[in-house]
């Protein structure tokens, strides 16, 4: 028998068009991706020179210069981010995962997706008037501990949710053998989800790495090298910011290539954290 | 989560197996100080986000008194006379996001029934993966494509789509490439990646039963999606629609660099105005006086109420789907 009398005609075009119209539809997003990228790409890698690496800015008005100082000022402030982002998540994670009772697990975690909800320019406000305003001066600390705050969310929920998929029978094999519940975690369970838990951390560093609220009113920004720890400081982010709203050509130029460097790292880490994971996933469900 | 994974309550289970009855000895062998030191970490979450709202509430006092709830309703700003009020900002920051939404949830709900309901799974995959990329690019970078791309093109194809729909409120006036419309798109480049992922997810979520029997009463694949799928997906699409909402709100760096920063309503979207996040940015570090400062952290205030509301409505939303892990 042919289905020709159901669905009708009607039925059939509605059908194709509207099929049609979510592939368009994802073909729309991918593509503005791909537009993003290559414009991006083709500007900043022809702006890209090699005193961008070496150079300090130069005064306004005059052509050259690079960004040295906003290199390793980026370079500093994840530093000091991961000093509290790490431990203060993989600890938490793993509280979550192994200690907590449910019901302070769901309140921590529901106090823990408040935080990550918090837009980063409120965060920068925040930490100004928790750092900045005692100390009375803009400094690389402030920053630092700005991107921190911003990246415990993040690392908590992907290390408690790496140690829940560590299989319950390494823990009961690890306390058969009369290891302690603290000996179990430092010497099984951890190890066993420590891929998952690395490359969250570097997902999420990957995030704060390109934050500029929070950084405008803390580690604010330097036309030279920071003197200390304790000074402002230079950062990619900022830096692109500032030269992109501003009106020199030059600066325009700059503010490609810097936008080039900081998305290239972005996105390259991105590209092989997910890599990794789902090798990793592959495996285990193997 | 399998049946494989441990949870909380066998978790502790499995403590009192191994465990030492004895105190000391669990001190020795190492349980107490790490119990000691992960909650020490756990606490120190709430810590800080207890000491955001107090931070927050406390210097935002000179404002709070003077203006009272004026703050929010008058849409005077004028910090040299003194004169701080949040309407226009408001305004800015709901009409930007409400563009970026009604730009962004056709299309990104779209992208995800193609890729949960009709790609191949390897193409779905490929696919998913490079609209997760495009979450992970930096704000500002949005913000240098805007300035540099968007603003010259719409400059270009704007005045021209628009010039006999001017006797439309929302479309009239001179357009000069910064708007709410520009903030609008670039939010809704910034927030569709967010919709199509979590929505796929949801709609993957939905079980092969409820495909299964409209199929076989012999339903054309759309009538199929439209009619069994989405309406069993519905909450945790809309949870990924205010998941995105709150996003937009709160998003500074891309908004600041291409709404024109002028604080005034207008009706249409062509002319420029300002959102809370993007006066923050611009004038938080001329603020030498202390009712400014206060009157900025004020600003700073509304934006977390507002975007606390909208992600615990999303939360509530994704709970009830059963959708737990939000990705960020």
């Amino acid at each position: 028998m042919r289905s020709a009398t159901y669905p009708p005609t009607r039925k059939r075009v509605v059908n194709m068009i509207m099929l049609s119209l979510t592939g368009i539809c994802a073909l729309l997003v991918v593509s503005v991706l791909i537009f993003v990228l290559g414009y991006l790409f083709i500007n900043g890698a022809l702006s890209l020179n090699w005193n961008f690496f070496t150079k300090l800015p130069v005064p306004v008005g005059e052509n050259g210069g690079g960004m040295a100082n906003a290199l390793v000022g980026t370079g500093k402030l994840l530093l000091l981010a991961s000093a509290i982002g790490v431990p203060i998540g993989l600890f938490g994670g793993i509280y979550l995962a192994e200690f907590a009772s449910s019901r302070t697990a769901s309140f921590v975690r529901y106090t823990t997706d408040l935080l990550n909800g918090v837009p980063s320019i409120v965060m920068g406000i925040f930490v100004y008037t928790l750092v900045v305003l005692p100390m009375h001066h803009f400094s690389t600390y402030a920053g630092g501990i700005a991107l921190g705050i911003m990246m415990i969310p993040i690392a908590l929920r992907s290390t408690e949710e790496f140690l829940r998929a560590v299989p319950r029978a390494l823990r009961e094999g690890a306390m058969s053998l009369g290891a302690s519940k603290s000996q179990t975690i430092r010497t099984v369970v951890v190890p066993a989800a420590i891929h998952g838990i690395a490359t969250g951390i570097m997902l999420d560093l990957a995030r704060v790495a390109g934050e500029t609220a929070p950084l405008l009113f803390t580690s604010f920004n330097n036309q030279y090298w920071s003197p200390g720890w304790n000074q402002p400081s230079a950062s990619l982010p900022v830096v692109i910011f500032n030269y992109a709203i501003s009106p020199y050509e030059d600066w325009h130029r700059q503010a490609w290539a810097a936008g080039f460097v900081l998305l290239s790292g972005v996105l390259l880490t991105n590209i092989i954290a997910r890599f990794i994971l789902s090798r990793r996933t592959h495996l285990a469900g193997s | 989560m399998g049946s494989s994974t441990v949870t909380p309550a066998d978790a502790g289970n499995s403590r009192n197996l191994g465990a030492p009855k004895n105190f000391m000895e669990r001190v020795r062998k190492g349980d107490e100080v790490a119990y000691l030191i992960t909650f020490m970490a756990a606490l120190s979450i709430v810590l800080i986000t207890a000491l955001l709202a107090q931070h927050l509430w406390a210097n935002s006092a000179l404002s709070r008194h003077k203006f009272g709830w004026s703050f929010v309703t008058s849409k005077i700003w004028n910090p040299v006379l003194g004169d701080f009020g949040a309407l226009p900002f408001i305004y800015g920051t709901l009409v930007t996001s409400v563009i970026g939404l009604l730009i962004a949830v056709p299309i990104g709900i779209g992208a995800a029934i193609f890729l949960s309901e009709l790609a191949p799974k390897k193409v779905s995959n490929f696919l998913t993966f490079l609209i997760e990329l495009l979450a992970a690019v930096p704000s500002v970078i949005f913000g240098l494509i805007g300035i540099f791309v968007l603003v010259p093109i719409l400059k270009t194809v704007v005045p021209v789509l628009t010039s006999h729909l001017s006797f439309i409120p929302i479309l009239s006036g001179t357009f000069f490439g910064y708007s709410f419309l520009t903030a609008g798109i670039v939010l809704a480049i910034m927030i569709v990646p967010f919709i199509v992922s979590i929505s796929r997810e949801v709609l993957l979520a939905v079980p092969n039963s409820q495909r299964e029997a409209m199929m076989a009463l012999g339903a054309t694949k759309w009538d199929v999606t439209w009619l069994a799928v989405i309406p069993y997906a519905q909450k945790g699409i809309i949870g990924s629609i205010f998941l995105a909402l709150a996003r937009a709100l709160g998003e500074t760096m891309a908004v600041t660099m291409v709404i024109g920063n002028v604080p005034e309503i207008h009706a249409s979207i062509l002319s420029p105005g300002y959102t809370i996040a993007s006066v923050i940015a611009n004038e938080f570090t001329e603020a030498t006086e202390d009712i400014y400062l206060h009157a900025l952290i004020e600003m700073a205030l509304v934006l977390f109420v507002l975007s606390m509301i909208v992600n615990a409505a999303a939360r509530l939303l994704m709970l009830t789907t059963g959708i737990r892990e939000v990705r960020e």
